[in-house]
């Protein structure tokens, strides 16, 4: 790894302050930290944000489920706050990767990465989320942009996500058997008003499935329904087309849970 | 860059280059050389030791962010005359051949017998050991050292008969 001086801050504006020139935040740093011993990336300065404890926080507030940016997959996964408001987000928490990954990783390293196969966008995107960040607020729809982008300006931290509670919701997933990254995950969220549907890993970056959505709408079979999109990724692992459908297998699979 | 932490049980203060990671401070700072690098890329689970009580990959982890944290490595876990439980369970087991992966093994079977105690069901191991490689055994001797360590661990401790 190439050297770069660390930062610890205690406060968030201690942290935005020491956020200069080529620096990165370090969340639980397992993207980050693999990246820079590859020497895919390298910095000047790293801004630790673990000793900043409000980052950490897990609330209902009103009709929505707050998780701090630095709340760890495994802890989201084991929050009895989060159970009780929105088991499936839950259940995808505990879903990712592998336990070590879970023990470390947090779900604003998650998103202000924005994999396009991670598992954490599917969530915020379906259900309804809103980005907070240590500059404002950011709607699921506009803050994921796309592969690896996000609407995140230069030095801006994610603070937390306001999840708003579904009535139900599930996430089913069809993980790269070595990687534990989604070729296709799909959460439905079923609101008062209809439902949400969101595919990641299937597309380069998380979207909608507006056909998905009508469908439970209308209460129509999702037997046979693909995901149509022109953002289907293709590699070595799974073409566009198996990824396709396999995004209507994890939509069936994830309905049924409901 | 100094940082203070617990290693093994003893405090321990350790000053290393801010990009310095747990696992190469350990075998070449120290010469604990029971935390073994197989991929060197978060992916293998070779290098696991416990942190606080919960499974980390030591390959992934700067040891400048490790400040009042309580570390295990392997070697804090037993002695040749007293091997820990779950150590035991993998001799009795035969749960390795070439003992590559095992220590990274053991330190994630201890993480799975105290989060899930001592009747965790093989499902469950499967699943908590996906961020652990093993190209020897096929893993079936690995499961049932865990269920058995699992056991005897809990069994120590006096919470079960």
């Amino acid at each position: 790894m190439q050297p770069f001086s660390l930062v610890r801050p205690n406060s968030l504006s201690e942290a935005g302050s020491a956020f200069r020139g080529d620096a990165a935040y370090l969340a639980g740093g397992h993207t980050l930290i693999p990246a820079m011993k590859s020497r895919l990336r390298s910095v000047e300065t790293l801004v630790d944000l673990s000793r900043i404890p409000e980052l950490s926080d897990i609330a209902v507030e009103g009709d929505r489920l707050s998780v701090g940016a630095m709340a760890r997959h495994a802890r989201v996964a084991a929050s009895p706050v989060v159970h009780e408001a929105i088991p499936g987000l839950a259940a995808l928490a505990g879903g990712i990767g592998d336990p070590q990954v879970r023990n470390r990783g947090t779900l604003g390293g998650s998103i202000a990465n924005n994999d396009p196969a991670a598992d954490y966008p599917a969530a915020v995107l379906a259900l309804d989320g809103v980005v907070e960040t240590n500059r404002g607020s950011h709607a699921a729809e506009d803050y994921f942009q796309g592969m690896f982008a996000t609407a995140l300006a230069d030095g801006e931290i994610v603070t937390a996500v306001r999840f708003r509670i579904p009535q139900a919701s599930a996430y089913a997933k069809h993980p790269h058997p070595a990687s534990r990254y989604a070729l296709a995950g799909v959460y439905v969220a079923c609101f008062a008003e209809g439902h949400r549907v969101a595919v990641t890993g299937a597309t380069t970056g998380v979207v909608r499935w507006p056909a998905a959505e009508a469908a439970l709408d209308s209460g129509a079979a999702l037997e046979g329904l693909a995901l149509a999109s022109d953002d289907l990724a293709s590699d070595i692992h799974a073409s566009a087309e198996f990824r396709a459908h396999l995004a209507g297998v994890m939509l069936r699979k994830a309905a049924a849970s409901l | 860059m100094k940082t203070e932490f617990q290693l093994n049980g003893r405090a321990h203060s350790a000053e290393a280059p801010p990009e310095t990671l747990l696992a190469d401070y350990l075998r070449d700072g120290l010469g604990l050389t029971g935390t073994h690098i197989g991929c060197d890329t978060s992916q293998c689970g070779a290098c696991n030791v416990l942190v606080d009580g919960e499974s980390a990959k030591a390959c992934t982890l700067l040891v400048a962010t490790l400040d009042g944290a309580q570390v295990t490595t392997i070697e804090g876990l037993g002695t040749e005359a007293h091997l820990h439980p779950m150590q035991a369970a993998f001799r009795k087991a035969h749960a390795l051949q070439c003992g590559f992966c095992t220590p990274g093994m053991v330190i994630a079977g201890i993480a799975i017998a105290q989060r899930h105690g001592p009747d965790v069901a093989d499902a469950t191991i499967r699943h908590e050991l996906e961020g652990n490689l093993c190209r020897c055994t096929g893993y079936q001797n690995i499961v049932e050292a865990i269920r058995i360590g699992a056991r005897e661990m809990h069994a120590d401790a006096g919470t079960t008969e």
